[in-house]
């Protein structure tokens, strides 16, 4: 299963994650804090060297991910063009992208392995409870390795529909889909219990 | 407690799945993304507590960056984006499907799935939905809602097939819809 993480190295892949979310969350504050345009558009900028530092590869690559937020920028621009106060959408159009852009640099800059370190340290008041952290770690562990499983299963599936129906791949086959991954579980919850349970 | 922990993490997959496989199509040549179909299900076959969990997990493995999002997205980024509070609101969706469904047990699968999945995959998403459009866009509810009203008849559907779907997985694994366990 393939993560968001960028494959070009970068000084801030080494930064502790914990460290890069609380900037991040930190940054966010500012973010929503500020409503001036002029602002906005000085922080967008920060926000486009700090992409293009690591070079052009990381730079597009990077920008990229931005694209789909473009059917919102649309509305929000068309809303405020429409109830002529074009400065409010454009800000909070560069708002949202600055927002975006610096939560998917902190994504793309950070080991899956490095995050799930945060998650097991964000559970640590739940282990004080009594709850057994250690199975959900196990359960995101199957679902990384289930989500490619089944999603090979959906294709096979939506290819024997094209192999006798004429008519495109509808929601029928959500069922044998759901019937898959129920046994999927059941199978795996039987060897978890043979090889000595949880 | 091996079993509970398996459903719930497959059917965290199946959410994952649903949303990547190439979208489905419905009859009159509407595309539809099955993502929020995942959710439903899994309220409507897991129940309230393992559902809104299998759901939440879903949530976590997306924010830790795991592009398994509709479209391939994930990521810190989407509590950023404008359909955030949808996506925060997926785990209480499924819970509050999951609910309604418990407390539907003496109607048909069918009827009482579809139900359970109006009243948490739409409602109350929805709710979610328009809190966090309000909040990235900075719009009033009115507003918000008209900005999402597109996409309800599409959702309306997808709780017909919901509730259709988990009538047709009690006939086929009875003992694994758990909501009717």
């Amino acid at each position: 299963m393939i993560s968001l993480t960028s494959p070009v190295e970068t000084h801030a892949h080494g930064w502790p994650a914990g460290a890069k979310i609380g900037a991040l969350c930190a940054a966010t504050l500012v973010l929503f804090g500020v409503g001036h345009v002029v602002w906005q558009a000085v922080f967008l900028g920060g926000m486009l060297v700090l992409y293009a530092l690591p070079g052009r590869q990381f730079f597009t690559v990077g920008l990229a991910r931005l694209r789909g937020l473009w059917p919102f920028i649309a509305i929000i621009l068309l809303w405020h063009v429409v109830t002529r106060d074009l400065t409010e959408g454009i800000l909070i159009t560069l708002r949202m992208l600055t927002a975006v852009g610096l939560a998917n640099l902190v994504t793309i800059t950070t080991r899956l392995t490095d995050m799930m370190g945060v998650v097991r340290w964000l559970c640590t008041p739940l282990r004080a409870i009594g709850v057994k952290s250690d199975r959900i770690e196990l359960a995101m562990a199957l679902v990384i390795r289930f989500t490619p499983v089944l999603i090979d299963k959906g294709a096979m599936l939506a290819m024997a529909w094209r192999a006798r129906a004429a008519r495109r791949v509808g929601w029928r086959i959500v069922t044998p889909f759901a019937v898959l991954a129920i046994d999927d579980a059941e199978h795996v919850a039987e060897a978890l219990r043979a090889r000595g349970g949880l | 407690m091996e079993r509970s922990l398996t459903l719930i993490a497959l059917f965290a997959a199946l959410i994952a799945a649903l949303g990547l496989i190439p979208k489905l199509t419905l009859a009159f040549g509407v595309p539809i993304t099955a993502q929020s179909l995942g959710i439903m299900l899994c309220g409507t076959v897991l129940g309230a507590k393992r559902g809104g969990l299998a759901a939440m997990l879903f949530v976590a493995l997306v924010l830790i960056g795991l592009p398994l999002l509709a479209g391939g997205r994930g990521g810190l980024g989407v509590l950023a984006s404008p359909s955030m509070g949808f996506f925060i609101g997926f785990p209480i969706a499924a819970f509050a499907t999951g609910f309604v469904m418990e407390q539907m047990g003496r109607f048909p699968v069918a009827w009482a799935a579809g139900i359970a999945a109006c009243v948490g995959g739409i409602l109350t998403l929805y709710l979610f939905g328009i809190m966090g459009m309000m909040m990235m866009l900075q719009k009033g509810p009115v507003e918000a809602l008209l900005l999402v009203s597109a996409f309800i008849p599409g959702d309306m559907i997808k709780a017909v097939l919901a509730g259709l779907i988990t009538a047709a997985l009690a006939r086929a694994r009875p003992a694994s819809v758990l909501s009717r366990v």
